[in-house]
């Protein structure tokens, strides 16, 4: 186990220089910099341009801004964004937690929805449960994120009046930010109705974030399933006697989950890695959409400090999956 | 292991508790106005920014300048400066301050005495002097100091007394008032920047912000609130409202979702499409004015055959203005027909605009020897502006209109920073583009977007350099008679019409839906969201 890991690190070493240099060659790629933006309508001179790329370190030639970038990097600097002029650091962990906290929820959300769905539409296959999981997944595989967004803020906020249309927590509520949980931190603050008010905010934002990822486990398991109970050690459980519900418990499903677990796993990446409409919609205070705007700004210390970080997430991510592979059925070893 | 469970619990009761204890308690009484801002603000120093945004979170809510545009016009009014005199040869401004002007405090700084001559030195010397301590903190890009031409105009600023500061200049500038009351020439605590340059923190008095204007910071999440107190000690009264909150919320659907849902009270930059519903909920009252801005057409001037002024000509002849009002801008603007708009002084309402005439137009075309046409380009903006709100569809009636006497164009688009880039070096044929006024002053449309300096530095997109009309400016600049100035730039708008440098198509109106529950809420023509003096029904 313990080399896996330390087999597994080593491997984090190219894996972020090829981001940081994909990264930085991307973004140079886009026509316009961050200096015709700052003016808009209104035009810098020549001669400004110059001290302006001299202040922004964009004079050099691109090899030597990245290496001095990596410079930077590896002292724990990853520079100052060139809108907020702030540290690149600081503004990735003001808005970190409010997308764990999203992604989190919205992740349990899909599975445990889209788990059990999926093993019953296995295990009844061809009946009318496996035909509607199929159709309402594949709806929802297919639905614009955007639209459906507006539909449920519009049914459930603007008509109903059930949940409220967008942001974290009510406006009403101020205290201060312990751990950027808004979960954590209005339970922490003791204010009455916070938490409260925090999970009513929370619902549209996860059940949206949740619809595609619930439809891709729901669609994996049950495929996964209806393939390991054609095996033929189930059909030898099978001889044997054992109670249906024991073959699909204890022989079945660990089998089946193999692969549903590296899709979690690779949903998990994807939210959190920001999910920009969700966050857009939901004004929800995330990276997602911090890195989009960066990007629309040419912002180059944000997009390359923000890609580096969400790269370090899914890096973890998977890590995590890979030992979790282990868990689930102890015939892969990482030793 | 029973006593750590015990332990924990505990600990978590102490916190939640002391959590509570250390909560400020809201008052029930307390007057919250709620604004739904569209984007997150760069930062808190104006002088450092250029976005509307960045000034509604900062110089208009925090601060205060010299003098001030009056609340919804473009009137100035004295502010931090109760009155001012200038020199006969229009190059030195001397300024008397109001005394008793209290700063904000927070939880780093309180104020050991009132607003003062410093004040002003400070925040001036920090955007133009090159060797002050403050000029590159927070990366000090100066961009509308830069812009306005100030550098290049300030000689010096002299304190003569504790409230007496004289501004002395390089050349008579008529408009040089009005650019005082602009958002980056908000006026800062030097007291304040002092305490944190000793502190090593001097970047600190751009993020937490200490002014004297009405609503002082009290807390900043990015991209989700911004929380602001009233200020109570503000030198023309406090506010009506108690609490002012920003709710960022990007989406324009969702903020109007959020009104309806009264979750807030002000909305800016409403989508068109919406505009109905909003004139329909009984809850909302949807304000509008006209916008202080000027979408147009510029012909490169320098490029045949628009140095033609003929082709010109014929070309804005057959240009359907209307047919372009009524499918881009839906009914929200109207024609343009000079490049100032009609809410500016000295506007000339005796020009006479080019009527829709295809004929005329063929007929002066060939006159100019293109009786078959010729091939262009026109350039579409990729991005939506309130002086054009949907520039590729206007490419094409524009397209449409022009085949319709034979010239054939191509409609050609680029990213947005490339796009300006590209129009700034001439690289078009004719360019769609866009003004919005800075500060109601007609030289900051006429020569800005039409002078011979702008035509060098790029920000005049038709290239066009006209002597008579650069004389007229120029003339206008140097002095202070508002008749003269007046009769000048109305002189100036004939030629502009006779040259056709610019197809001139339309001012936007500006929509601010509010709930029912505000009044006294009025629209800036600057585009701004000033919230001093509105109130709220509980």
């Amino acid at each position: 186990m313990l080399t896996f890991l330390v087999r597994r690190l080593f491997l984090v070493i190219p894996t972020f220089v090829g981001v940081t240099l994909l990264a930085f060659a991307l973004i140079h790629l886009i026509p316009g910099d961050p200096i015709d933006l700052i003016a808009g309508e209104r035009v810098v001179s020549a001669e400004r341009r110059v001290q302006l790329e001299a202040k922004f370190g964009l004079d050099k030639p691109l090899h030597q801004q990245y290496l001095i970038y990596m410079g930077h990097m590896l002292q724990g600097d990853l520079g100052d964004s060139i809108v907020a002029r702030r540290p690149v650091v600081h503004e990735f962990f003001a808005r970190f937690p409010a997308t764990v906290e999203l992604s989190v929820i919205a992740i349990f959300l899909a599975v445990i929805v889209g788990l059990p769905a999926g093993i019953l539409a296995g295990v009844k296959r061809k009946s009318a449960f496996d035909h509607s999981v199929m159709a309402v997944s594949l709806t929802g595989y297919s639905m614009p994120i955007f639209w459906w967004a507006l539909l449920l803020i519009l049914l459930f906020s603007v008509n109903l009046g059930w949940t409220p249309v967008s942001g974290r927590i009510d406006v009403k509520f101020f205290f201060d930010r312990v751990t950027g949980f808004m979960l954590i931190d209005s339970l922490l603050s003791g204010q009455e109705g916070a938490f409260k008010s925090t999970v009513r905010h929370l619902i549209l934002p996860s059940i949206v974030l949740a619809t595609i990822p619930l439809a891709v486990i729901a669609r994996m398991t049950r495929s996964s399933m209806v393939e390991v109970l054609t095996d033929d050690y189930i059909r030898t459980a099978r001889a044997k006697g054992l109670s249906r519900l024991r073959i699909i418990d204890i022989h079945a499903l660990r089998n089946a989950l193999i692969p549903v677990v590296t899709v979690i796993g690779l949903q998990v990446s994807v939210a959190l890695g920001g999910a920009i409409l969700t966050e857009t919609i939901f004004a929800w205070p995330g990276i997602g959409k911090w890195i989009i705007d960066s990007i629309s700004r040419r912002d180059y210390p944000v997009i390359q400090g923000g890609v580096l970080m969400i790269a370090a997430t899914v890096i973890v991510v998977n890590l995590l999956v890979d030992l979790l592979y282990g868990v689930i059925n102890p015939r892969i070893s990482h030793a | 292991m029973k006593n750590a469970k015990l332990c924990i619990l505990t600990s978590l009761a102490v916190a939640v508790t002391a959590g509570m204890a250390a909560l400020p308690t809201s008052s029930a009484a307390a007057k919250t106005l709620v604004y739904c801002s569209e984007a997150n603000p760069e930062g808190f120093n104006p002088s450092l920014f250029t976005a509307g945004t960045t000034f509604d979170a900062s110089s208009r809510q925090i601060y205060n300048r010299l003098v001030e545009f009056d609340r919804g016009t473009t009137n100035i009014v004295p502010a931090l400066a109760d009155s001012w005199e200038v020199s006969n040869n229009g190059t030195t401004y001397t300024f008397n301050l109001r005394s008793g002007i209290k700063w904000q405090s927070n939880d780093r700084f309180t104020p050991s005495r009132d607003f003062n001559a410093d004040d002003i030195i400070f925040s001036f010397d920090r955007q133009r002097v090159d060797s002050h301590p403050f000029f590159n903190v927070s990366g000090g890009t100066y961009e509308y100091f830069q812009g306005m031409d100030m550098p290049s105009l300030i000689e010096s600023v002299e304190k003569i007394d504790d409230l007496t500061v004289r501004f002395n200049l390089t050349r008579p500038e008529a408009p040089f008032i009005a650019n005082l009351a602009m958002d980056f020439a908000s006026i800062m605590s030097s007291e304040y920047a002092d305490q944190m340059l000793a502190a090593g923190t001097p970047e600190i008095i751009d993020q937490e912000p200490i002014g004297t204007g009405p609503f002082r910071l009290v807390d900043f999440q990015p991209d989700a609130v911004i929380r602001y107190a009233a200020h109570e000690d503000y030198f023309r009264g406090k506010a009506p409202i108690d609490d002012l909150i920003f709710s960022i919320t990007p989406d324009s659907s969702v903020r109007f979702a959020k009104l309806q849902a009264g979750e807030c009270d002000v909305m800016p930059f409403p989508n068109p499409a919406d505009l109905d519903a909003m004139r329909a909920d009984p809850n909302i009252n949807l304000l509008e004015a006209e916008g202080l801005n000027t979408g147009y057409l510029a012909f490169n001037t320098e490029r045949a055959p628009f140095t033609d002024v003929r082709v010109r000509q014929a070309l804005s002849m057959a240009i359907n203005k209307q047919a372009i009002i009524d499918a881009v801008f839906q009914g929200s603007g109207v024609i343009a027909k000079n490049p100032i708009p009609p809410t500016i002084w000295s506007y000339n309402d005796a020009v006479e605009d080019y009527a829709f005439d295809p004929d005329a137009a063929r007929a002066l075309l060939a006159e100019a020897g293109f009786a078959d046409g010729f091939s262009t380009n026109v350039w579409a903006m990729p991005v939506q502006r309130p002086y054009n709100p949907n520039a590729a569809r206007m490419a094409e009636l524009i397209q449409a209109d022009w085949a319709d006497v034979g010239v054939t164009a191509e409609i050609v688009s680029f990213e947005w920073g490339e796009y300006l880039r590209r129009s700034k070096d001439g690289e078009h044929d004719t360019v769609l583009l866009g003004w919005t006024g800075d500060n109601g002053d007609p030289d900051n449309f006429l020569a800005v977007l039409l002078g011979c300096s702008a035509a060098q530095d790029g920000t005049n997109r038709a290239r066009w350099c006209h002597q008579p009309f650069e004389d007229l400016i120029q003339a206008a600049k140097r002095t202070a008679d508002v008749a003269e100035r007046t009769s000048l730039y109305e002189q100036a708008q004939v030629i502009s019409k006779e040259e056709a440098p610019w197809v001139t198509i339309a001012h936007s109106r500006v929509f601010e839906p509010i709930s029912s529950r505000v009044s006294d809420f009025r629209i800036d023509p600057f585009g701004g969201h000033v919230f001093y003096g509105v109130d709220i029904q509980e």
